[in-house]
């Protein structure tokens, strides 16, 4: 790694990326059958064995690239690509929280008003949906015989508050872990990330607890009108994405444990820490346009 | 370009029509002018492009200049194009506006789409009825004639009176259709849960026809739009006429026979598009009628299925499209077809609907 | 796999992490699936060659349409242009090959899964997808036939593709380019790319995203596009066409990259203001994402946002008229001569730009209202993608094939190729202008009288057509079998780094980054 090289290292023929597609298109195929066929077991089946397949192969192709990088086959411009790579898949998954905040922005200033009669929609509400009131967030829909409406909506000020704090300072602990991996202190690396990885997972019980809450109590279900579908939907995907992350740390944390990282080769580290910022950063996105405005 | 030009040349069977109200003379108007000025610009950029592909080949003995650079140029071939679509962007905003501008209209119908015929409704006049493509099954296969107005014809036409400005309320009852009648210059599409506006004041009584205009699945092709412009005294004539014949309709009790043949024409109408011919559906769209567990089970089943259709499929509620002699008669026939009277002599239940029964039916409800 | 081996035979092309095995694979794969969808749409113009219901059920046309338009975007073009940057990239940039190259692999092997899933609606129980390729809803939901799922999770694996496909062309020309090829000294085809990957990461979630919204949408009770919840049918139309619309500059972009090198070479001539090309790209890419709402504008939008979309519709053609204007002026005053790549150039200009002329007309919403939905969008936007794209698609692998193979091919087959296909494609696409002002809309499987005639015609145009590419692929094969050698520049005109490796190009392109002066 320390020696910049003249030539570039391209990876041998591998396996991995025939498993990957397999293992993909297998969970797909399963995930389809599953949703048809609510009494066969046979989907559910393949979408675990995808899956598995999926997962074995991350580990497959990251071993690799552990082994790699630890025989030094890598230049600093090796380093530079996956650091390109790592920054612009953040792109795209900006742009896919993207499209659902826009859903949310449309719901909120268009088609809501516009079936409760503002502007343009005063036949729209008068002829088709005279009864309906177009308050954010919606707690009685448009047609309540299909979409039954919750009792109540979601408030700002308690465990999603709580949530916003616990995220706040697990970006605090990762920070720290970083400057622990900068100035090679094995102990501040362990045990920031160890904290990260502790907050994460609070905030994921949190949730889960928020969920049943909504669910039991506010009868606010993904499938009670706009307000409940978004609602999860966000949030549903934010929560997935911290999982994955809690999980990237878990791995970065063992391998710090081994010793894999030094002051000027990190780059797994860096590219988990990022991505925990950008978890945050849409979170903090959430709180403020779902639950506080 | 050779093409561009005879467009123009033959344009009176080639061309959009001017149509027959203010809004669709403006969009002609507009048509032809970023028409001739593409086909402009067109002639100036080919021209030069042709010449320098004659004059300048290396078998002519070309030999390629060097220059590859002319700030001035390239400033020039930008403004010169942002000018001429400002000129073509100040008509096309007047006549959107004017396009939109749905205030004091004398008359409102509200138009629904229905997977695949049009309904219309007189709001101030409290009476609307179905409108669905007439040209027969036969026509279609080729083993008939194709009339002139092929696919392009109603049973009921929309009948509208001329020089009132008739304000139109598009809406869907299950997917979104659009509803185009291009001598108004009028397409508006109709979104389930949503009514779109739109305005018509026509000219020059006579017979107008368009199509559906978004793809709305099977029958997409099939379901026109005929508009009759009447003059306001035959359009009053028209509008009594209609109310009268909606009083009148015999609900006393029928043969089997009688409902059998009528129900099958209703049936070919209505049902055979999804449920096919056969009665045999399209297996994984729309289910078999032939030995159906509703078609040849009970009969209340059967008729609220046919009256409120079911909720969230393509199955549609007949109720306010056919009358309650039609209902029997299609009842009837799905119970006696395909040999689907045996089953239901087999699940010991009646085979015979009157209308009185979808009387007595609505009664309990 | 050990370090340095080299499997062989099929395992060589199911594991190669190498950007030249990986760019044929995406060019077979791109043109399998172009004789599959354009089978598919001769089946759509065998149909209407008369009026009558005559070969195939409405509801079957319906299914070939929607999967017409998806093969032919999904299947045929983005994969074919991602063939042609995983060969040319590495080449015109001087690196040894592509920034991520076992990931490349993997772009490149979910397709063909993704596809035989697509395929595989056809063959299940129950309608393929039959809602054209723009997917709306209610239609594709509620009234969706199963088969949608598949055809969903399809898409998921596309997308996924595409967003790993274009992080490694922006991370190879952003970190791998040659000592010395600044970004501004980087040729045209390789910064269009630079710009079409930006587009594809930009939007491709997007679509994930509306396809998932779908899937809930029909499975878990939610209600993105009911309006009976609070949500609207509309809105999948936003989320669909603000991804529709980068999307067809994805396709046309790279299409603009392979004429500004193609152009120079055969006029022996430098491209006229290159840096004016760079910046128009750029415009065109930026623009695209305030445009999408000019495929909706009889859907009932304010008044004030129908005009927004008008304007900056309007506004593309400013650039995209600087790249013309600049193409003209390079053939201006050079020494050119008619090679079968620069023959499908200078259709590409012609037609391209009639295309253009249509959309700047489908552009202006009163018109709109007219033209919306009819033949004369379908014509419009197969003058941009056939002779559009897919015209530059073969301009440019004829000219690069020599590079790739080593060998040349017989021009003489080449040119009747080229000939056939201009004379044919105008036949088929031309009267559907005429068509669609006469009022016949789009997606119909039979149509009233007055448009028997040029039907017709446009049928007949597409078997001519069809049978054209056929010469097509005897070129090319003739070509890897038997051409005659080549030299390592091939064109007496060619300029840039790939024509300084010898013909065929090496496996690893650049072993030793090559100094730029
Ligand atoms: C490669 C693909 C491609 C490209 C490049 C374009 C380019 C353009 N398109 Fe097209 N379009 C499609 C693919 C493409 N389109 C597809 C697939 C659809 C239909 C989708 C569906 O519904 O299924 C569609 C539909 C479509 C519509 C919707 C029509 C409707 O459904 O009602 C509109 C409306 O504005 C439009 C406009 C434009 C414009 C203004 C351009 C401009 O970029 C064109 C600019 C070019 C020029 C104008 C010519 C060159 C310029 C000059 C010579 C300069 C001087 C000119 C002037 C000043 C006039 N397109
Ligand atoms: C890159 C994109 C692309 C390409 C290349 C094409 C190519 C062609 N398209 Fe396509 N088309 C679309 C994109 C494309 N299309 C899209 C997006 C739609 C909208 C879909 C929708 O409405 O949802 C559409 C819709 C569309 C329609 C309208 C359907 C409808 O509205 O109902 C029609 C009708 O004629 C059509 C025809 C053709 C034809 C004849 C070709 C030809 O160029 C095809 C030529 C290729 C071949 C013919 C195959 C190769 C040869 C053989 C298989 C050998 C055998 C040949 C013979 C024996 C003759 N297309
Ligand atoms: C647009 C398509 C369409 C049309 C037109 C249509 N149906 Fe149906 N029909 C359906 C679908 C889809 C279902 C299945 C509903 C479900 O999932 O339960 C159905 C179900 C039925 C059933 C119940 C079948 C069973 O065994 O579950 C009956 C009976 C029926 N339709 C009668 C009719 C009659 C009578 C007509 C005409 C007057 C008609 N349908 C017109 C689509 C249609
Ligand atoms: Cu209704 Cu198309
Ligand atoms: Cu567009």
């Amino acid at each position: 790694m320390h020696a910049v090289k003249n030539t570039y290292y391209v990876p041998s023929a591998s396996y991995w990326p025939i498993m990957g597609s397999i293992g993909l298109v297998m969970a797909a195929t399963g995930a389809v059958t599953a949703l048809h066929n609510h009494n066969s077991q046979y989907g559910f089946y393949l979408l675990l064995l995808g899956f598995t397949m999926l997962v074995a192969m991350l580990f497959g192709w990251f071993r690799s690239v552990i082994c790699e990088d630890a025989a030094e086959l890598y230049s600093r411009q090796v380093e530079q690509s996956f650091r390109w790579g790592m920054a612009w898949f953040i792109f795209s998954e900006v742009a896919f929280f993207g499209a659902f905040f826009g859903v949310l922005f449309y719901a909120r200033n268009y088609s809501v008003p516009w079936l409760a009669g503002s502007g343009d929609g005063v036949m729209t509400h008068h002829l088709l949906w005279p009864e309906f009131q177009g308050v954010w967030p919606l707690v009685e829909n448009p047609d309540p015989t299909k979409f039954q409406n919750p009792k109540w909506y979601m408030g700002a000020w308690g465990v999603p508050a709580i949530n916003t704090l616990i995220l706040l300072s697990s970006a605090v602990t990762v920070t720290w872990a970083h400057w622990g991996v900068l100035q090679a202190r094995r102990l501040q690396i362990i045990l920031g990330l160890a904290a990260t990885v502790l907050l994460g997972s609070l905030f994921l019980y949190f949730q889960a607890y928020e969920y049943i809450h909504a669910y039991q109590e506010l009868e606010l279900k993904i499938s009670s009108g706009i307000y409940g579908t978004i609602f999860f939907t966000l949030t549903g995907f934010h929560g997935l994405h911290v999982a994955m992350g809690t999980l990237m740390l878990t791995v970065i944390g063992f391998r710090s444990l081994k010793g894999h990282f030094s002051p000027d080769n990190h780059f797994a580290f860096e590219a988990t820490a990022w991505y925990w910022h950008f978890v945050d950063v849409v979170w903090l996105c959430l709180f403020v346009f779902v639950y506080c405005l | 370009m050779f093409l561009c030009s005879s467009l123009a040349q033959a344009a009176y069977r080639l061309d959009l029509s001017p149509g027959v109200t203010e809004v669709s003379r403006k969009i002609y108007t507009l048509h032809h002018m970023v028409l001739w000025i593409c086909i402009a610009i067109g002639i100036v950029v080919f021209s030069v492009m042709f010449y320098a592909l004659v004059k300048h080949r290396k078998k002519a003995g070309a030999r390629a200049a060097e220059f590859h650079e002319n700030i001035w140029v390239e400033i020039g071939w930008m403004v010169v194009p942002l000018l001429i679509l400002v000129a073509l962007a100040i008509p096309a905003t007047k006549t959107l506006l004017f396009m939109h501008d749905t205030e004091e209209s004398e008359l409102s119908v509200k138009i629904t789409g229905y997977q695949w015929k049009w309904k219309y409704d007189y709001m101030g006049d409290n009476f609307g009825f179905f409108s669905e493509l007439s040209t027969p099954q036969e026509a279609i296969q080729g083993k008939k004639e194709k009339g002139e107005h092929y696919l392009l014809e109603v049973n009921h036409p929309l009948v509208l009176p001329v020089h009132q400005k008739i304000r139109l309320l598009v809406t869907s009852n299950d997917v979104i259709h659009s509803w185009w009648v291009p001598a108004f210059g009028v397409k508006q599409d109709a979104i389930p849960g949503f009514i779109n506006e739109a305005w018509i004041k026509i000219e020059k009584p006579g017979t107008y026809r368009g199509q559906c205009a978004e793809l709305c699945g099977r029958g997409h092709a099939f379901m026109p739009i005929v508009v009759v412009a009447k003059t306001a005294t035959d359009y009053q004539k028209w509008l009594s006429e209609q109310k009268l014949a909606s009083l009148t309709i015999d609900l006393s009790s029928r043969t089997l026979e009688w409902l059998q043949r009528e129900g099958k024409a209703i049936y070919e109408k209505n049902c055979m598009t999804c449920h096919q011919g056969t009665g045999e559906g399209v297996p994984g769209a729309f289910p078999a009628l032939k030995g159906g567990r509703v078609a040849t089970g009970p009969i209340k089943q059967h008729i609220q299925t046919v009256l409120w259709g079911v909720e969230g499929t393509a199955m549609q509620a007949f109720k306010e499209q056919l009358n309650d002699v039609e209902l029997a008669a299609v009842i009837t026939y799905e119970r006696n077809a395909w040999g689907n009277d045996v089953r239901v002599q087999h699940n010991k239940t009646e085979p015979l609907v009157q209308p009185a029964d979808i009387q007595s039916y609505l009664k309990k409800q | 796999m050990r370090t340095g081996e080299r499997p062989k035979g099929v395992i060589r092309w199911i594991t190669t992490t190498n950007h030249k095995d990986i760019g044929t694979l995406y060019l077979v794969l791109a043109f399998i699936l172009f004789f599959v969808g354009g089978s598919m749409a001769l089946v759509i113009r065998t149909e209407l060659f008369a009026p009558g219901l005559q070969w195939v059920d409405p509801d079957f046309f319906n299914q070939m349409s929607t999967l017409h338009g998806l093969i032919m975007i999904f299947g045929f073009l983005m994969p074919s242009f991602v063939g042609l940057a995983n060969w040319q990239i590495p080449m015109m940039i001087g690196a040894p090959d592509m920034a991520l190259p076992r990931m490349n692999n993997l772009s490149f092997w979910i397709l063909p899964f993704a596809f035989l899933l697509l395929a595989s609606t056809l063959f299940i129980e129950g309608p393929a997808p039959n809602f054209g390729w723009t997917l709306y809803p209610p239609l594709s939901t509620t009234y969706g036939p199963d088969s949608t799922d598949f055809l969903i999770f399809s898409i998921h694996l596309m997308g996924i593709s595409s967003i790993m496909g274009a992080i490694n062309i922006i991370a190879t020309i952003l970190n791998l380019r040659a000592p010395g090829m600044s970004l501004i000294k980087m040729p045209i085809f390789v910064w269009t790319w630079l710009i079409t990957a930006f587009l594809l990461i930009a939007v491709m979630p997007v679509l994930a995203g509306s396809v998932t919204m779908m899937l809930m949408d029909r499975h878990f009770g939610t209600s993105f596009f009911n309006a009976g919840g609070g949500g609207d049918p509309v809105l999948f139309q936003h989320l669909f066409w603000f991804f529709g619309h980068p999307e067809v500059y994805i396709l046309i972009l790279p299409a603009f990259g392979v004429i500004s090198e193609i152009l120079p070479t055969f006029s022996r001539k430098k491209l006229f203001g290159r840096t004016s090309m760079i910046y128009a790209v750029g415009c065109i890419a930026l623009l695209s994402f305030l445009v999408w709402a000019h495929h909706m504008f009889t859907v009932g939008m304010p008044v004030a946002g129908e005009l927004f979309f008008m304007y900056t519709t309007m506004l593309i053609a400013v650039p995209t008229g600087v790249k013309v204007f600049n193409w003209v002026a390079t053939l201006y005053r050079g020494s050119i001569t008619f090679e079968p790549p620069m023959l499908f150039a200078l259709a590409f200009i012609l037609l391209f730009t009639i295309g253009g002329f249509s959309g700047l007309m489908l552009a202006m919403v009163p018109a709109d209202f007219q033209y919306h939905d009819t033949y004369f969008v379908v014509a419009h936007f197969h003058y941009v993608l056939v002779p559009g794209a897919v015209f530059a698609l073969f301009a440019a692998i004829y000219y690069w094939l020599p590079k790739w193979t080593g060998r040349l091919y017989n021009m003489h087959i080449a040119r009747w190729h080229f000939w056939l296909s201009f004379l044919a494609v105008n036949l088929l696409f031309f009267p559907m202008h005429f068509l669609g002002l006469a009022g016949m809309p789009r997606r119909i499987a039979d149509y009233a009288l007055q448009f028997a005639e040029f039907n017709r015609m446009a049928s007949i145009g597409g078997f001519t057509f069809g049978i054209a590419q056929l010469l097509f692929i005897v070129v090319v094969i003739q070509c890897i079998l038997r051409g005659p050698r080549t030299t390592s520049r091939v064109w007496e005109g060619s300029h840039g780094l790939e024509w300084t490796l010898p013909s065929p190009a090496p496996y690893h392109s650049f072993a030793i980054p090559p100094k730029i002066e």
